[in-house]
């Protein structure tokens, strides 16, 4: 049985809260693909409890951005009778987590470290101003993800120390995964209307405001990682403006087949 | 409804609550984990009780709040209506020395105090539940739930959990 797909409003303010709730439901989905897959049994437990928290942050993020959207949807609404086009998550969390792909970031367990490190430092630093947001409900939100943003990247960045200035095989890993995660980071500090009408309203800071406090405690962590950011590239992805790579489309397909095939199913 | 009457009604349904216990961490009530943060009289007879829950992502939130609801109603308190607020977030600070003692009973190492800036990833001085020695090495960052870290005592070579320190 098909199940009509629902649209959310374009307005500006509704799409800040839902770039933050995509990027965030979506990490959490792929993170917790090395559930039971991890290298080692504390590993295991910590991608899934990293997971989690990420998915707690989409709750409460999705829940608010159907309270903005005002059409009666809800967090199951809004995660699972979506159509591809209206994520706006960042390119980089739908990229493929255990399995590589040739013009993809991931595989390996470096691609994971690296990517919970970039994506925790970047939504730490959005979480940080957040807290100050004119929208109180988004504020709370950020007040309590803060925490978690900080504990994660204490984490990531302590694998990539280790990973980075381990053995040979271990940092000739971490290079390759750096080569392939880098260029997606790009995204994560352009500007777009959305940005624009956010920092006028008070709402939240403008992404490349984000871009120099994000470089610096990368560069720190590098350092000593023995690791060097690669050079900037002139490519762009797009899944903030909901164009997407070809491999969120598998993803939600998965994600959203039960609610699609049973509609309004329940545990 | 006079005055004195609501009050032991409210010292009636905090006790109720003192008997709510965390269903992960089944040695501490919600009151010992700080997770109450209101509870008052509503206009209709019932009660109204306010909780902020611990971490973004704690599957517990649901059924605690199920919990106090069902336990207050069985209490004949009802009806009673529970809401969550995020803002202040929920710190371990806010865990009673009461709540404390009873944790390290249980086996779980307390937190210790919880900073804004810094990140005690690897917590230093970490006691054993057991012996009480400072000769201790974390295990693990993250443990069987969101709030525990796994360690290890290298005095009595028990491991313990700990509760993290947000």
């Amino acid at each position: 049985m098909a199940v009509a797909s629902i649209n959310v409003s374009a307005a500006p303010r509704v799409r800040y809260v839902l770039r933050l709730a995509d990027t965030a439901l979506i990490h959490a989905q792929r993170l917790s693909e090395w559930s039971g897959h991890a290298p080692v049994l504390e590993e295991d437990i910590a991608f899934s409890n990293l997971a989690l928290d990420l998915l707690g942050q989409a709750r409460a993020l999705l829940t608010h951005t159907a309270a903005l959207d005002g059409q009666g949807h809800d967090e199951d609404r809004l995660a699972f009778l979506r159509e591809e086009r209206d994520f706006f998550n960042l390119t980089l969390v739908e990229q493929p987590m255990r399995r590589s792909s040739a013009h993809a970031p991931g595989g390996d367990f470096a691609d994971a470290v690296l990517r919970n490190l970039f994506v925790s430092v970047w939504f730490k630093l959005q979480w940080q101003r957040l807290r100050a947001s004119t929208d109180s409900g988004l504020a709370a939100i950020a007040g309590k993800a803060v925490k978690e943003a900080r504990y994660h990247q204490a984490h990531a960045a302590q694998w990539t120390v280790r990973l980075g200035d381990g053995s040979a095989e271990s940092g000739a890993r971490m290079r390759a995964a750096l080569a392939r995660a880098w260029p997606y980071t790009a995204e994560m500090f352009i500007d777009d209307e959305v940005d624009a009408d956010a920092a006028q309203a008070g709402l939240g800071p403008r992404r490349s405001e984000l871009r120099a406090d994000w470089r610096a405690e990368i560069d720190a962590v590098f350092a000593e990682a023995m690791l060097e950011a690669p050079a900037d590239t002139a490519f762009v992805s797009t899944g903030s403006r909901g164009v997407h790579s070809e491999h969120l489309g598998f993803m939600l397909a998965e994600m959203q087949h039960l609610q699609r095939s049973f509609p309004g199913g329940r545990w | 409804m006079h005055g004195a009457e609501v009050t032991s009604r409210i010292d009636a349904a905090w006790a109720v609550l003192d008997g709510v216990l965390d269903p992960e961490v089944p040695a501490l009530s919600v009151c010992d984990l700080g997770l109450v943060r209101e509870l008052r009289g509503a206009d209709d007879g019932g009660l109204e009780v306010v909780l902020t829950p611990t971490y973004s992502g704690c599957p517990a939130t649901e059924v605690i709040s199920d919990h106090v609801r069902d336990a207050l109603d069985a209490a004949g308190l009802g009806p009673t209506r529970v809401s969550l607020r995020r803002a202040p977030a929920w710190s371990s600070d806010w865990i009673s020395s009461e709540g404390r003692r009873k944790l390290r009973e249980y086996g779980i190492a307390p937190p210790g105090p919880a900073g804004e800036s810094t990140v005690h990833f690897i917590a230093r001085g970490v006691a054993c539940p057991r012996c009480e020695s400072l000769q201790t090495e974390r295990l693990s960052a993250f443990g069987s739930t969101a709030c525990k870290s796994i360690y290890r005592c290298l005095a009595c070579r028990e491991p313990f959990e700990h509760f993290k320190a947000i």
